[in-house]
């Protein structure tokens, strides 16, 4: 049986191709109001109109053949069949922003001279509208010579008369690629005819008032626009102290009654504790934070959303030049706060080698949402939740304040790393800015619906594994009576002896059995933490509220800062140095990665104990 | 024979909302990525430009508008740009 006719969404940064082939396939991409949303390939299938099934792959966006960076460089080698193991598409359907032809019909052009069957989908119709043009898509189709098919690809129209005119051009061997010879690379030369063609197929055009200006007047102010970069931070921080409290009280209690409920079902014994000190106390003290999780993505969602990104890229781009990176790194660095994960895979926009690389390296000490469990555990215990001035809680304020070290550091980083071991040419900053478009309400949710499921699929694997190989190391052998069974299980051993290394930062036996543990992910230190005092006290219940009694009467606030400090710059998770590998094709960047970071984390965590101690808060 | 020629002026030196058409680009100010990235962006001789942000005190880029789109600059390839002001 022949395989299903390969289809390849193409079309410039941020013309709608991902929300497109979300439209076409039921999948989940990601979707983003900033160029380089997309940067791999992701296959789908749909079914034409006839019934055919089709293989669809969404691309990455790029302005032309001619790649600056490794994901457009995906896109070229897919058109031209030069991707390993992926067969040359059979038609591409090209993606085009309808309200800027002028710009998006030059690579329409240049893909037309390829020679492979296709459609135009004529994107973005409705800003198009909103902007005043009256477009003649038969008249385009005319100009351009291949099926032209007007699509709102959030709205979901066009979506049938594109599925049948891509039944009409998939024929098999009907497919010629003509590279090497007719494929122009003349940009002006195409750019010349582009405009042309965008002119004769437009009716008309009315100015109507652009709210992007409007908004950018502000936004990219010298003076408000950094202020407001730095007040939506700040307000990101607060909400996600301020508003999660109510919602992580239910699951605390939630949590708590399941103990009950367990503890009173299993009989005592290896697997009472278990379930009990090892799974509830252990994910259940990590599962009580998905509300701040959800709040912290949905303001980062919207901000994806909202066309703000490379706004913020904008405005950061003086200060990113001091270090020798520029604003286009910004970028994956404020998806990082999300998760360091997909920020280092976002690297792959950056055009220049070395300027990705230092981006990589940094990445990891953007506050992500694994640190949260961390420093709302800790804050929470040794802060009060009290307001210092209107509207500004000092747990928001403490926590906002490890953000700017975690940012600090990373400036500190890239200016040192840029001039030792990534020196090299310092990069330009050149960037599409896109109109301002309000969130769309469905993939929003759908986009925090995606997240829970991560963070509860995370609290469900590595999470609940890592806990229960600790729970088993911590539970053995048995401590005679009178003996702690902390102290004398295998992981107590093993404690003592990270303990030794860690003592003179201040870390007591407690963070030196959960660090290890940690390095699988950040919020492991919290399960690590409750499950050990869980085991170490059988008959307390396995609620939060005594894990913050506890960290109370057991730490002093400078072990606790120390702590803190540690998870700052610490690069404790698996995933992250794993991608790392594959980002940098080898272990030589990702070993560097660990060591410089872990070198800070002692630094850092030790300049805050000793300071502390000496201002007499040990 | 030579016309008085229209007053040219770079991109980063027109006035804030100021508009014009691009005159010429002076591409070997320029380093081969940028130039070509600068022509995939729609930069070319004839096309209406209009400076929304200055670069400010500090140096930093400029945002401007190059035919329908909204791009951000560097202050020295902004500067390679020369545009005939239009009068207004
Ligand atoms: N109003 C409107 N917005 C759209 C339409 N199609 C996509 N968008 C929005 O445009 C933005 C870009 O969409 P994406 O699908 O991420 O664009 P892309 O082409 O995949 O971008 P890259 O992956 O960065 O190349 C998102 O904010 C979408 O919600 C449309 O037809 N109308
Ligand atoms: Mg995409």
């Amino acid at each position: 049986m022949n395989p299903a006719p390969l289809v390849a969404l193409v079309g410039n940064p941020n013309a709608g191709k991902s929300a497109l082939f979300n439209a076409l396939t039921g999948a989940r991409q990601k979707v983003g109001n900033y160029p380089g949303v997309t940067v791999e390939r992701h296959a789908g299938r749909l079914a034409l109109a006839d019934g055919r099934p089709v293989e669809l792959l969404d691309l990455p966006g790029t302005y032309s053949l001619d790649p600056s960076s490794p994901d457009e460089a995906v896109t070229r080698d897919v058109l031209l069949g030069k991707q390993a193991g992926e067969r040359l598409p059979d038609a591409i359907v090209v993606v085009v922003d309808a309200a800027n032809l002028d710009n998006h019909l030059r690579f329409t052009l240049q893909l037309i001279a390829l020679g492979l069957p296709m459609v135009v989908a004529l994107n973005m119709f409705d800003l198009a509208e909103r902007d005043g043009l009256v477009l003649d898509p038969e008249a385009l189709e005319r100009e351009l010579g291949v099926p032209v098919v007007p699509t709102v690809a959030v709205r979901r129209r066009g979506l049938d008369a594109l599925k049948e005119r891509l039944a009409e051009v998939i024929s098999p061997g009907a497919r010629t690629l003509r590279e090497g010879h007719g494929v122009p690379h003349d940009i002006t030369v195409l750019q010349r005819r582009a405009r042309q063609i965008a002119l004769a197929a437009t009716v008309s055009e009315t100015a109507v008032r652009r709210w992007t200006h409007r908004i950018d007047a502000v936004a990219l102010h010298p003076v408000a626009g950094p202020v407001l970069l730095f007040g939506l931070m700040f307000v990101m921080f607060q909400a996600v102290f301020a508003w999660s409290e109510a919602p992580i009280g239910w699951i605390e209690g939630l949590m708590a009654w399941l103990g009950e409920q367990a503890g009173a079902l299993i009989p005592a014994g290896w697997l009472h504790s278990l379930v009990v000190d090892g799974v509830i106390a252990g994910v259940g003290a990590v599962v009580v934070f998905l509300p701040q999780i959800l709040i912290l993505f949905a303001f980062i969602l919207t901000l994806e959303a909202s066309g703000y990104m490379v706004r913020a890229a904008f405005l950061m781009d003086r200060l990113m030049a001091s270090v020798g990176l520029s604003g286009r790194a910004f970028i994956p660095l404020l998806s990082s706060f999300a998760c360091a994960v997909p920020g280092i895979m976002a690297t792959r926009t950056i055009a220049d080698d070395k300027d990705r690389l230092t981006t990589i390296l940094i990445a990891p000490l953007m506050t992500c949402s694994a640190r949260w469990p961390v420093y709302t555990m800790v804050i929470g215990a040794f802060f009060p939740n009290r307001q210092v001035l209107p509207f500004v809680g000092l747990q928001g304020l403490v926590a906002f304040g490890l953000l700017i070290t975690g940012i600090l550091g990373a400036l500190a980083a890239a200016l040192i790393l840029r001039r030792t071991v990534t020196r090299g040419a310092t990069s330009g900053f050149m960037m599409e800015m896109p109109k301002y478009q309000w969130p769309q309400p469905r993939d929003l949710l759908l986009g925090l619906a995606q997240r829970a499921e991560v963070f509860l699929k995370r609290a469900g694997s590595i999470i609940l594994v890592t806990t229960i190989v600790l729970w088993a190391l911590l539970s053995f052998p048995k401590a005679p009576d009178g003996q702690s069974q902390v102290e004398y299980s295998i992981a107590g051993r093993i404690g003592s002896a990270i303990e030794v290394v860690v003592a003179p930062i201040g870390f007591n036996r407690d963070i030196s059995l959960a660090l290890l543990p940690a390095m699988s992910a950040r919020e492991v230190a919290v399960a690590a933490i409750g499950t050990v005092y869980a085991i170490d006290d059988p008959e307390g219940d396995a609620g939060q509220e005594t894990i913050r009694e506890k960290l109370q009467s057991r730490w002093s606030l400078a072990t606790a800062l120390a702590f803190l400090v540690w998870f700052v710059f610490a690069p404790q998770c698996i995933s992250t140095i794993a991608v790392t590998r594959r980002e940098t094709n080898g272990w030589k960047w990702p070993a560097f990665m660990v060591g410089y970071l872990f070198a800070l984390a002692y630094a850092g965590a030790g300049i805050t104990y000793w300071t502390a101690v000496a201002l007499g808060l040990g | 024979m030579n016309l008085p020629a229209p007053s040219r002026v770079p991109l980063n030196a027109l006035p804030r909302m100021g508009a014009g058409v691009v005159a010429s680009v002076d591409w070997h100010a320029l380093t081969e990525p940028e130039a070509r990235r600068l022509r995939e962006l729609g930069l070319d001789e004839g096309v209406e430009v209009e400076l929304l942000r200055p670069s400010g005190l500090m140096g930093g880029p400029v945002a401007c508008r190059i035919g329908r789109m909204i791009v951000a600059l560097r202050r020295h390839v902004a500067g390679a740009i020369h545009v005939a002001p239009t009068a207004g």
